[in-house]
């Protein structure tokens, strides 16, 4: 049996997945792995699922977006606030029915807010789109900021800029979701990013891919071959929202307390920064980044105060030399099977 | 009526500071096509620079001024020299990545040397305050220094890309690098001087900028630079007149929204006026629009 190349190519980055979660779990269970990593591997979770999300947008569909995190922080909020309302007002008992409806919950909304945010983000190009995500996810944060919803037997009640609402608190404004039943687990995490990857590769295999590729390669000549280019950049905006959209729910879940602030300007630039460094449009490369460069501040706890510093001189290093066309030419010499240019979807 | 003036002299001075970042972003901008993120964190060192030259060697204000200004003009053009320098033909992402490399680590710098606590920063400007209507509008010193400042620079600048031979020469590099070589225009010097002029101009936003606020912490520069940069998209990206007006009415937007509509929403107005400006004039308010050769 003959496959397609991009087919082969998805299979190994399933593959690479599925054994490298296969290992996580038996170190888990045979205790061999340190508390702080154990602790990481949902973070990890989320932000390959970020990543990929990111790369739909920047790598696919060509458009640089600076507010991803704002998608991220709507399903954060919305699965926290679902999640507890299943549990005090529906009684729901079942931890993973909860934490799937909350991250079901998370992605539609995140999905809505996308397509909202994507009509008026889409009609601009290149910088002034790019400044504009990031417009919309300082808004996003600052509304949160100023939302208050409770619970008070089965209703729930919301107020805006106002904190005095009866009933248990659920979010409380600037200090952001509290009181959530940590409910995430690694293996829905893992879940997750095979569900994600199965929607992402299949979009870029599929009719809809061909032609979002299309219109970020020549939008002209995407567009007199009949393709509408809003719309395949919006799906392809969409989709990246949703999947943010239940990332955020599974990481809003992780920890008994998020506030918006998690969710700044600095956390979309570093899922930006997994998606450069992974390669940009390359699916496998961003979660490899993403996977390694959550680790790795963690691993550099050695050098406490510096890691940070370290991590800024990775980064412009790394740049600089996957830039540089000696180093490029040289690296060419050395493989000669692989062509200068060549692009791996998958 | 008397509190809706100073707010609009509060939003005019902050509306200042801004500006004067914007002039930097938009001439970096326009010369080297990139958004270099890490323009906010030069205000930041430029701030630390004239605060510890005020607060442990004594220096009268106007010295530290000059002496953060040759500090940031420095690191802009060895940050330019070492990072954004090899990277001329890379594609912009990678410009755009290495540039919030560089903001980390002058932001990471500054808190190994200067720790995370925030230092207040001295009234250099005085005490003093103009009086206006028997006292009931009073307008700070800093308000009126950094009012005039912006307005020394937005006419030194003005004059300089217009008259002088090496202005001239940073807008022919910045319409067309390879014609601009062809006459003659070494533009790599032209670039680097560009990121000087930029860096100079954050210190002096630095200072004016702390000197109205009084704290100074490793992130003070990183939300005004953000905030300068929606400036210099608001007046037109790449001009100059474009970031001073874009700067002064994001100043006054976020005051006035602050004291009418609500204080969290504040920024969420500025952005949200961006928005709105970007869908009727997608160039910009100053922007030329580009059209598009098939």
């Amino acid at each position: 049996m003959k496959l397609k190349k991009s087919t082969l190519q998805n299979l190994i980055t399933y593959a690479i997945v599925i054994a490298a979660f296969a290992v996580c779990q038996a170190m888990i269970s045979s205790g061999s792995m340190s508390r702080a990593l154990r602790g990481q591997m949902i973070p990890i979770c989320v932000y390959i699922v970020m990543a990929v999300s990111l790369n739909l947008v920047v790598g696919i569909s060509g458009e640089l977006s600076l507010g991803h995190a704002g998608f991220m922080s709507i399903g954060a909020f919305t699965g926290a606030i679902v999640s507890a309302w299943l549990l005090g007002a529906v009684q729901m008992e079942n931890a993973l029915l909860r934490l799937l409806i909350a991250m079901l919950a998370g992605g539609v909304l995140a999905g809505v807010a996308g397509f909202l945010i994507g009509i008026p983000v889409l009609r601009l190009r290149g910088d002034y789109l790019a400044i504009v995500t990031l417009a919309f996810g300082e808004i996003i944060r600052n509304i949160l900021n100023c939302l208050y919803f409770s619970l008070e037997g089965k209703r729930l009640y919301v107020s805006f800029n106002n904190p005095s609402i009866p009933g248990k608190i659920l979010v409380n404004g600037p200090a952001g979701a509290t009181g959530i039943v940590k409910i995430a687990s690694f293996p829905v995490g893992f879940a997750l990013i095979l569900f994600t990857l199965i929607v992402v590769l299949n979009l870029i295999d599929s009719r809809t891919g061909r032609a979002i590729m299309a219109s970020r390669d020549n939008r002209i000549a995407a567009e007199s071959m009949g393709i509408s280019v809003t719309k395949y950049k919006m799906i392809a905006f969409v989709t990246a929202a949703v999947l943010a959209g239940m990332a955020g729910a599974l990481y809003g879940l992780n920890f008994s307390t998020v506030a918006a602030s998690k969710f700044k300007f600095d956390t979309s630039i570093l899922v930006l920064v997994f998606v450069v460094l992974g390669g940009i449009g390359n699916i496998r490369g961003s979660i490899i980044a993403a996977a390694l460069l959550t680790v790795l501040p963690e691993l550099l706890r050695a050098f406490s105060d510096y890691r940070m510093l370290v991590y800024a001189i990775v980064l412009i290093l790394v740049m600089l030399a996957t830039n540089n066309e000696h180093l490029s030419t040289l690296l060419g010499k050395l493989m000669p099977g692989k062509k200068k240019g060549e692009e791996v979807n998958g | 009526m008397v509190s809706f003036l100073r707010f609009l002299i509060n939003g005019i001075s902050l509306g200042s500071v801004y500006a004067i970042i914007a002039l930097g972003y938009t001439m970096v901008y326009g010369i080297a096509k990139m958004l270099n993120f890490a323009h906010g964190d030069i205000i930041m060192v430029g701030a630390y620079i004239s605060f510890c030259a005020i607060s442990y060697l004594d220096l009268p204000p106007l010295l530290a001024v000059l002496l953060a200004m040759a500090v940031c003009t420095a690191l802009g053009i060895v940050i330019e020299g070492l990072a954004y320098k090899p990277l001329r033909q890379a594609p912009k992402l990678a410009v755009l990545i290495t540039a919030i490399g560089v903001s980390y680590f002058l932001q990471n710098s500054a808190l190994l040397i200067w720790s995370s606590n925030p230092k207040v920063f001295p009234s250099i400007f005085g005490s003093s305050a103009l009086q206006l209507f028997g006292g009931a509008l009073s307008i700070t010193s800093e308000a009126i220094v950094t009012i005039c400042a912006n307005i020394v620079i937005m006419i030194a600048l003005t004059l300089f890309t217009s008259r002088t031979k090496t202005g001239k020469a940073m807008r022919a590099v910045s319409e067309d690098k390879g014609a601009a070589q062809l006459m003659g225009i070494d533009v790599n010097r032209t670039i680097s001087l560009t990121f000087a002029i930029g860096s100079a101009l954050a210190a002096v936003a630095g200072v004016l900028l702390c000197s109205t606020y009084h704290t100074l912490m490793p992130t003070t520069g990183s939300m005004p630079g953000i905030k300068a940069f929606t400036a210099a998209v608001f007046g037109g990206i790449g001009s100059i007149p474009g970031a001073m007006i874009g700067g002064l009415l994001l100043g006054v937007i976020e005051i006035l929204g602050k004291a009418y509509i609500s204080t969290e929403l504040g920024d969420a107005l500025v952005f949200g006026v961006l928005i709105i400006v970007l869908l009727f004039k997608p160039a910009g308010l100053l922007g030329k629009p580009v059209s598009e050769k098939v």
